[in-house]
Order: C-alpha cells, then structure tokens, then sequence
C-alpha cells in the first residue's frame, strides 16, 4: 500500500506544478496591463517600467516563476500588490467559507445519492421513478435560479432563513448553519440529480453481474447481497463521481455564494482577478488546485481501501 | 448446428420518425427554434439597443409605451436587452458545445482507434483536464481573456471536452472490435476511410445527446458568471441583467423575472431535448428491476399443489400425486419472458420434465439457447424478475418450491439445492478475500460462529483439494487462478452438504486438462456425500464421463431422455442423433471411451 500512495502523491505533485505553471505563463501576457493597473491611467512607461523592475516582473519568466515556487516551498505565498495582506492568510480565511458550503453539500449529497440510487435500482417500480424524476429536476435548471428562487420563498417571503450574510462556525453554531443553509440545498439539488442517477446506473449494473446469483445460491439474504456486495463493488466508480462532484461543486460555490453576499472564494478570486493581484492570483490557484488534487489522492486512496484489485497499480 | 434464435422484435421505428412523434422533443425544439429567430430578429423587433440608457425609464414599469417590459435601474430596454440576451446565449451554447464536441470527437476517434501509447497519452490528458478546478480557473484568468464570454467559453469547452472524449473512445473502441472493421482493414481501406464510414454512425447518436446537454450547461455557466459579473458591461445577457434585477430587487420584483424565465425555460429546453433525443437514439435506459426479487409465479399446478388454491379437483388431485421416489422432480415447466416491444411473451421453457434421484447424475444436455440454465435457475428460483413461471411445478422430496417466498427459498438454496456456476472468475464477488465469501454462505446456511465457520471454511479448501488452504482462504479472487477459483466455488456449495447440487457448465471455462480434474472432484465428493448433481453441459464427453442418465433440450423441451448408453448407442430422436454425429465428427474418441472435450465448444450465453 506504501508504494501505491507515494506514487499517487507524486502525481499530484506534478499536476500542481504543471497548472501553476501553465497559471503563471498565461497570466504573464497580462502583467503590462497589470502594472498599468496599480499605477493608474496618467502613469508614464518609465514608471511602468520601474515599478515592473521593482515587482519582479522584467525578469525571464522561468526565473520569476521559481522565484515564487521557492517562495511557497518555504511557506512565503507573497503579499498582496493592493492591500499587502499576506495571501496565505487572505486566502485560507476566504477558503474556509466556501470549503464549508462546499463540504457539507457534498457529504449530504453522497448520502442521499447512494440512499436514492441504492433504493431505487434495487426496489424498482415507484421509488425508481422518484429517483429518475428527481435527478431530471435538479438538471433542468442552473444553480443560480434555484438559488435565487429559495432565496425568494425561503428567506424573503417565508423568513425562515437570512438571506445574505455569513457567520462563522466558532462564533455560533447556530447562525452558522442558517446562514449556509440555502447555498447548501443549491448544492444539493444539483449534487443528487448528478450522483444518484449514477449510483442507480452502476448498482443495476452491479445486481445483474454473476456473483450476486451465486451468492443467493448460497441462501444469502438480499440486504447482505445488495449492501454488503453489490453496494462495496458500486462504490468505487460512485466514488469517481464523487470526486468530480467535488469540483463542480466547488465551482457552483463560487458563483452562487454572491447570491447570499458570502465573503466567500469566488468573489475573491473574481475581485483579485480584475485587479490583476498576480500574488494573491497564484495563492488562490495554488490553494484551488491543492484542494482538487488532494480529494483526487483521498479518492484515489479510498478506491484501494475498495477495491483490492487498484492496489496493484 | 442448428440455433435456436429469439423471435426478431418488431421493426423499430427508425430514430428520426420516433422523434417527431415525441412531443416532448417537438415542443421544447420548437421553443428553442423561436427564441434563435427571435434572437436573430433582436435589431428589427425592438426599438432601441439593449446598452441605450435613458433617464426617463429608469424603473419604468411593465408596458410603459415604448417599454414593453420596463427599463432597468440604468434605465435601458430590458425587453431589448432580453432579446439580445438570447444571441449571447445561443452563442455561448455553440461555442462551448462547439469546441467540447470538436476536440472530445477527434482525440476520441484517435484514441479509441489506435491502442497503445497514444491512448494512454491521451487518456492521461484529459483525466487531467477533468480533475481542473475550471470555473476558479475561468475566473483567475480574466487578466487574460478580459472576462470575453466568448474566449470564456472556448475554456469551458476545452474542460466539457472529457465527457465527449469518453463516450466517443468507448463506441469507437467497441465498433473497431467488431469484424466488420477488421474486414475492412484488411481489405486495405484507408484509416481515416474506416473511421468515417464505420464508427461516425455509430458515434453519431450519443454525441449528438451529449451536446444538447453541454449547450444547455454552457448557457447556465455562462450566466453565472455574468452573473458573478465576468465579462463586459456591454455584451447583454441573462446572468447580468439577473444580477441587475437582484439587486433591484425591492425596487422592482418583476425586473429579474424575464431574464430568469427565459433562461430556465431554455436550459430546461436543452436537457428535455437532449432527453427525447436519447431515448430516440439510444433507445431505452436500463431499467431497475427488483434485486431480491424471484420470477413470478402463476402456475396454477405449482399453486394447488402448494395448498395456495381452493379445492382440488379429483382429476388435478392425481395428477398432482407423486408417482416416484424422486428426490426432485420438475413437471411440465413453462417460462416466459416479457418481450422486449411490449408483445406477445416470449416462452423459453415449453413444459419441461425432469426428475433426479438421490445419488444419480443427470446430464442435460442441449446447444446454446435451448434453455438449459433457464431450467436449472427455476430449479433455485434465481431468474431474473422480469421472468414469469406461467405453469408446470418444482417439488423438493414431494414439496412444492415454486410459490416459495424469496425468505423460503433462502432456507431452501444451499442447505437442500447448491450452485456450481460456469465461469468461476465472474461469480466470485471481486471486493472480498475468497474465505470472507466461504464463511458469510456458511454461516448463512448453519448455526455456526465466525471461528467455527472459518475452521469449516478451511477444512473445505482443504477437502476440494487446495494445496494451501490458509493462502487461498486470505487471497482475493484476482489473485488466484480460474481451476482453484472453480475449487472455490464447489467447496462454497457443498458447504453444507447439500442434497441436489446444480453444476451449470461447471468445467466449460477451464482448460482441459483442469476440466478432468474438477470432474473427478465433483465425482468424488458425489461418492462421499451421495448427493445428486444435475450437470448443465453442451459437452458429450463431460455427460459420457460423469452421468447415469441423460436428458436432451432443444427449443424448450426435453426431446429425448433415458440411460446414458442407451441414449449413445440408440439416439431415438433425430436431434439427439444429428448432435452425437456432430461431435464424433470433430472429434476423436479417446481410448478410455470419454468423449474428449469439444474443443470447438461454444459458450453458451446468458
């Protein structure tokens, strides 16, 4: 097993170096435009010129890039060009809030996924219906209708719920939870019309294979033969989507916490970004791709837990 | 040899006609069809330009002369702004579409087509590609793409560009293993020319679906990131003016709600579509069937005999009487299966009799299709739910199974009637370690503990002649072979010594010299334990080698039944006759007086 997650590990620290890279590279046709940016419109080339000397940016690209990698390698994300906050700082506060949105939507998904799925392709009948209604329901419309229809019902007309605002989990549980309550459904919906669908698919496929009729042949019971078999063998490709999920939910997060006003990852990134903040920029990619790297590795560690025959490679 | 095919299903409607018969498919393309025309007519239809502000309608209500729908807080048109949406979106929806469908069909044909190296490479790139955080990059990189949908989009398209990869790799994989292409190559048809001519059609459908839904996704991201406030104030589009009208929102509550409805309405359009159109060219989904559920049973002999129906007549009554010291008997077994276009159910079994007495081996025998395993499953009530059991009767020492419940049965499999599938390795569950499987059926069919049930487990690799039984009993299925997976298998079904063991083709799998092995096994353990075996085989030499009697199916029926030499020297019916002579044709009779193992044996399918 030792071998199997060091090489999983160096993978992912290829992909990371690879896409901060690339990250670096296609940022770098914009770093003219960025200097302009911090100086304003009047600024004249020579101070352009000077502050770009200053900032580091007139060197060879492959230098500046290294540059900043050994910065990180030592725990220096840099400081930001506009408020010169420190970016690891900046960013990981900004993480949290999504990561929780993002987390717990995620966990509730995989939960009532497998439970949809499960049921559905092994009762058949009305419970497979509901599950292929419900996953055309969640597709139908993008995440930010839904997002802003629940925030008309359940916030505005019903208020039940706080519309916009975000409160920390160390400061009240409570008021942590209400306040990622419908950002969190949002997710749901679209992570159930994604995951259970496959679930079901891959159960059925499971049921009809040889070994579930042999081990009926044995006068072993159907709850043992669809959880404790069927189920174990389905979740490793449930667990690929799982992983996938990850990201797109991710992605969701970003857009839709600007519906609820939460100084959440997105409108950091988005606001850094129109700045042309290059270190903040880079600790923010760093940090994204780390986090789809590292449930890559989780998944990909899990999937050996799984399924005896992945260990090999 | 003579085939028994399945009745060819109705001609199918071909996809095009089923399409425009769908409603679903004529409304939501329709709808879609409008909103381009009305998107193209945009300049003609409205008054003024969607970015044009002016004071005096800032705010204006619904139907203000001039203002069909009302001005924006900036005070522009948003009817004309709603229009011009829609071009955004359409083109949004093509270039996203545009450049997954592009990319994902050309490294999928290559990388489906050619094996090896390039696939691998190629496979790498896009499990990269997809395990991207794309949207967070789509974001960051607005330095670059200056926020321009378009150039937004082109990314996103490139990130979508896995999924197209991946439906068109496995169809071309799937098609460049059919004959017909091999054929093709070999003729010397050009590469390029095969791909066109044989894996586009096949490709055709499924990317087709696939794009409806990407141009519906790529719209809903598109918009929200407009929404997030990507891109350029100018460019008019359904997630900006969302945004705007949110914001307006205690102003005016009407404002958001066109753009939201027009988008919904078209992203819901898109998935509908890409719906019917996957139902018309895929034709239809797997459909979930009950697990756990046994064939349904509405055999009236199984049901009187069952003491499940009124009164028996005195004329049923004798013919229900059990006129043998039979330890199974089947009787006039019928089974039908629903057909596939809703007609007419196809019956594979046409009143089937057999009967096993403890302690003999009864061969059936028959070609692929004749409805051998669909017997043998009937025996053990493990056939699949959709088949139904629509007469005749299955008695265990006298006792009627088929109107068993599922809980029934459970007693029933394994302790009195045991399984020997035909391929070892696909009938071993490939998540738990071989002695994981042996204890949980034991302890299933007896009151043993976990350390009694392991102990047992051991002594039964042990006795099916394992050499390391503890080695086996830790080893996970993939790492043993298929003759010891086999061993496995058997000793799983004599776990508790049952009376009747149904061996389905247990040798078919195996190499030849690993099939006299399990033979003598199987023979061995029937001395020992004197328990019947029904042996489902195609093969001659397995029925010469191990049976007392032999029973011959062909279509259903059992044409033919009696002693075993009886039935070698005298075939009686022509079937048997033309089977027997097919195989001393191929094959040399060995100086044992086995019929050697058919070589040529075909498999038969499930």
């Amino acid at each position: 097993m030792l071998p199997y997650i060091a090489r999983r590990v160096g993978t992912a620290l290829i992909l990371a170096l690879l896409v901060t890279f690339i990250t670096y590279w296609l940022l770098s046709f914009s770093f003219d435009g960025v200097v302009a940016n911090i100086l304003g419109p009047a600024s004249s080339p020579d101070a352009v010129a000077a502050l770009q000397r200053q900032l580091g940016l007139d060197r060879p690209l492959v230098v500046q890039y290294f540059d900043w990698l050994w910065g990180v390698l030592r725990g220096d994300f840099g400081v930001s060009y506009f408020t010169s906050e420190p970016v690891a700082r900046a960013v990981v506060s900004r993480l949290g809030v999504t990561l929780s949105i993002v987390l717990v939507a995620l966990a509730l998904s995989a939960i009532v996924s497998v439970a949809l799925g499960v049921l559905a392709a092994s009762r058949a009948g009305f419970l497979d219906k509901l599950s292929q209604g419900i996953s055309l329901l969640g597709h139908l419309f993008p995440n930010l209708l839904i997002a802003i229809a629940l925030v008309l019902v359940l916030a505005i007309n019903l208020k039940l719920l706080p519309a916009t605002g975000f409160t920390p989990f160390s400061e009240d549980p409570v008021r942590w939870a209400a306040t990622i309550t419908i950002p969190v459904i949002v997710l749901v919906i679209n992570g159930v019309a994604n995951m259970a669908a496959q679930v079901r698919g891959t159960m059925i496929g499971e049921l009809q294979k040889d070994y579930v009729r042999t081990l009926r042949s044995r006068g072993i019971g159907g709850r043992s033969v669809v959880f404790k078999h069927a189920l174990r063998n389905a979740a490793a490709p449930a667990l690929v989507v799982l992983s996938l999920e990850f990201i797109a939910m991710f992605g969701g997060a970003l857009i839709i916490e600007n519906v609820f006003a939460l100084p959440g990852f997105g409108s950091f990134a988005f606001n850094s970004s129109i700045q042309g903040d290059i270190p903040v920029i880079m600790g923010i990619t760093v940090f994204g791709v780390m986090l789809v790297v590292g449930v890559n590795l989780l998944t990909d560690l899990v999937n050996g837990w799984l399924n005896p025959k992945a260990r090999v490679y | 040899m003579v085939v028994s095919e399945p009745a060819e299903p109705r001609a199918r409607r071909s996809p095009f006609r089923r399409l425009i018969t769908d409603p679903q498919a004529i409304i939501t393309a329709s709808f879609l069809l409008l909103l381009v025309i009305l998107g193209i007519l945009a300049p003609v239809i409205t008054q003024q330009g969607p970015n044009v502000a002016n004071l005096q309608a800032i705010n204006a209500e619904v139907g203000t002369p001039g203002l069909l729908l009302g001005g924006d807080q900036s005070g522009r048109d948003i009817f004309s702004r709603l229009m011009h949406s829609i071009n955004t979106s359409v083109i949004t929806a093509l270039i996203g579409a545009g450049v997954a469908t592009t990319i994902g069909l050309s490294f999928g044909l290559v990388g489906g087509y050619f094996g090896g190296r390039i696939r691998a490479a190629i496979e790498w790139l896009f499990n990269l590609i997809m395990t991207f955080p794309g949207l967070l990059l789509l974001i960051v990189l607005m330095p670059l793409t200056g926020g321009d949908y378009r150039v937004t989009m082109l990314i996103f398209g490139v990130l979508l560009s896995p999924g197209v990869y991946r439906i068109v790799r496995n169809v071309t994989v799937g098609v460049r293993n059919e004959l017909y292409v091999d054929a093709a190559r070999a003729s010397g048809l050009p590469t390029a020319r095969i791909l066109l001519r044989h894996v586009m059609p096949a490709i055709r459908g499924p990317v087709i679906v696939a794009t409806a839904f990407i141009m519906g996704g790529a719209i809903g991201t598109q918009s929200g990131l407009a929404f997030l406030g990507v891109g350029s104030t100018e460019v008019p589009s359904f997630g900006a003016m969302i945004a705007s009208g949110f914001l307006n929102l205690y102003v005016d509550g009407t404002q958001f709600l066109w753009p939201a409805l027009v988008l919904g309405l078209m992203t819901s359009s898109f998935v509908l579509l890409g719906n019917s159109l996957r139902d018309a060219l895929e034709g239809p989904r797997p459909k979930a069937v009950k697990a756990t559920a046994g064939a349904r049973v509405t055999s009236r002999q199984a049901r009187l005999a069952a003491g499940l129906t009124g009164p028996i007549p005195a004329a049923e009554a004798a013919a229900l009487e059990s006129d043998t010291d039979a330890l199974l008997q089947v009787r006039d077994l019928e089974l039908s299966y629903p057909s596939p276009d809703g007609g007419e159910p196809k019956q594979v079994l046409h009143g089937v009799s057999l009967e096993l007495r403890a302690g003999e081996t009864l061969g059936l025998v028959g070609e692929s299709g004749s409805g051998k395993s669909q017997t043998a499953f009937s025996i053990l009530k493990l056939l699949p739910a959709t088949a139904t059991v629509t007469g005749g009767s299955v008695r265990l020492d006298g006792r009627e199974i088929l109107p068993l419940r599922e809980s029934e049965m459970r007693g029933i499999r394994g302790r009195d009637i045991a399984y020997v599938p035909q391929e070892p390795m696909a009938n071993l569950d490939p998540a738990y370690t071989v002695g994981a499987q042996l204890v949980e059926g034991i302890r299933a069919t007896t009151s043993l503990s976990r350390r009694e049930a392991k102990e047992r487990a051991m002594e039964l690799l042990g006795k099916v002649g394992i050499p390391d039984p503890a080695r086996t009993y830790a080893s996970y299925p993939h790492q043993i072979s298929g003759g010891m997976a086999q061993r496995v298998l058997i000793a799983a079904a004599i776990a508790s010594r049952p009376r009747v063991l149904i061996a389905d083709e247990p040798t078919t799998a195996l190499d030849v010299t690993i099939q006299a092995e399990i033979l003598d096994l199987l023979r061995d353990l029937q001395e020992e334990m004197g328990m019947a075996i029904l042996l489902v085989t195609h093969n001659f030499g397995v029925v010469a080698d191990m049976c007392d009697r032999i029973a011959v199916m062909q279509h259903g029926r059992i044409v033919e039944e009696g002693d075993v030499l009886q039935v070698f020297h005298e075939p009686r019916h022509p079937y048997t006759q033309s089977l027997l002579r097919s195989i001393l044709d191929e094959t040399t009779v060995r100086d044992d007086g086995r019929f050697a193992a058919s070589g040529a044996a075909t498999k038969e399918s499930k």
